[in-house]
């Protein structure tokens, strides 16, 4: 089950990075959108790297929706910011954009925060939960008070 | 304010609310992993589309994904990209302990203002 855990975050991370950058490298082909025709962009879901780029966020959205079943939202988002650095490298070395030094550095910050997170609790502990788990106590303790 | 900005904040606020209504929406289908080993793939999608919850956020996201377009036509993917998603991590924790009832701890807030410093940093 931690195996399969595991599997889920490395696919938010990989298909999210991924996705994102393809999706930058569509939009260089489609241009700068217009503001007075705003609804112009949605015929760049006709460009093949969006295409790729979307069924790339779909693949994170599926690993995602999986996640969030399992965990709190705000254990969710900051385990996946690995991402972040996976944007930044296909940044640098496939659609060869300038990545300064404080990028980088602000990209490592964010990733010591998020990773910083990942060893606290995944789930908060709801009261019902903590009724559930003493009703069978109780309950066992009841029966051995019968007897 | 640069219309980059605006563009990016109006990808914060759409992602936000869709995150926290997608969270609430998995919570209350349960452990998708075991739904689909019981009931199969087929009965995941048709539980999950058939959520009303779910449809709301994924109106609110398709909203972020065409913001998110918008900004990636007027920036770099390096500059836009990680902030729109820290600044959406940070508004998300806000938003699971006001919304979601979540035990944001202080090793959560810490994580946050590292992140906040960190999109500074990325807007150098």
């Amino acid at each position: 089950m931690q195996l399969r855990k595991n599997l889920v975050y490395l696919a938010i991370m990989g298909f999210g990075g991924i996705g994102d950058v393809l999706l930058k490298r569509g939009m260089q082909d489609f241009g700068v959108v217009d503001l007075h025709h705003p609804w112009h962009v949605v015929t760049a879901l006709a460009n093949p790297w969006i295409l790729v780029g979307i069924v790339c966020l779909t693949g994170f959205f599926a690993s995602y929706l999986t996640a969030l079943s399992w965990h709190d939202l705000s254990y969710v988002l900051p385990a996946t910011a690995m991402g972040y650095v996976v944007v930044t490298l296909l940044s640098r070395y496939f659609l060869h954009e300038q990545v300064s030094g404080w990028r980088w550095a602000g990209i490592l910050l964010i990733s010591c925060g998020v990773g910083f997170v990942t060893r606290g609790p995944a789930v908060t502990e709801r009261k019902e939960d903590q009724r559930k788990e003493k009703e069978p106590l109780a309950a066992a303790k009841g029966s051995h008070e019968l007897a | 304010m640069p219309k980059l900005w605006i563009a990016i904040a109006m990808i914060v606020v759409f992602s936000t609310a869709g995150d926290v209504l997608l969270s609430r929406s998995m919570k209350g289908i349960g452990d998708m992993a075991e739904l689909r080993d019981r009931k199969g793939l087929l009965a995941v999608i048709m539980r999950v589309f058939s959520d009303g919850t779910f449809l709301i956020a994924l109106s609110c996201m398709t909203l972020g994904f065409f913001s998110l377009l918008t900004a990636l036509s007027w920036g770099d993917a390096s500059l836009v990209v990680p902030s729109s998603a820290s600044l959406t991590f940070i508004c998300s924790a806000v938003a699971a302990k006001i919304f979601l009832k979540e035990d944001v701890d202080h090793r959560r807030w810490i994580s946050a203002a590292l992140v906040c410093v960190g999109v500074a940093l990325l807007a150098k």
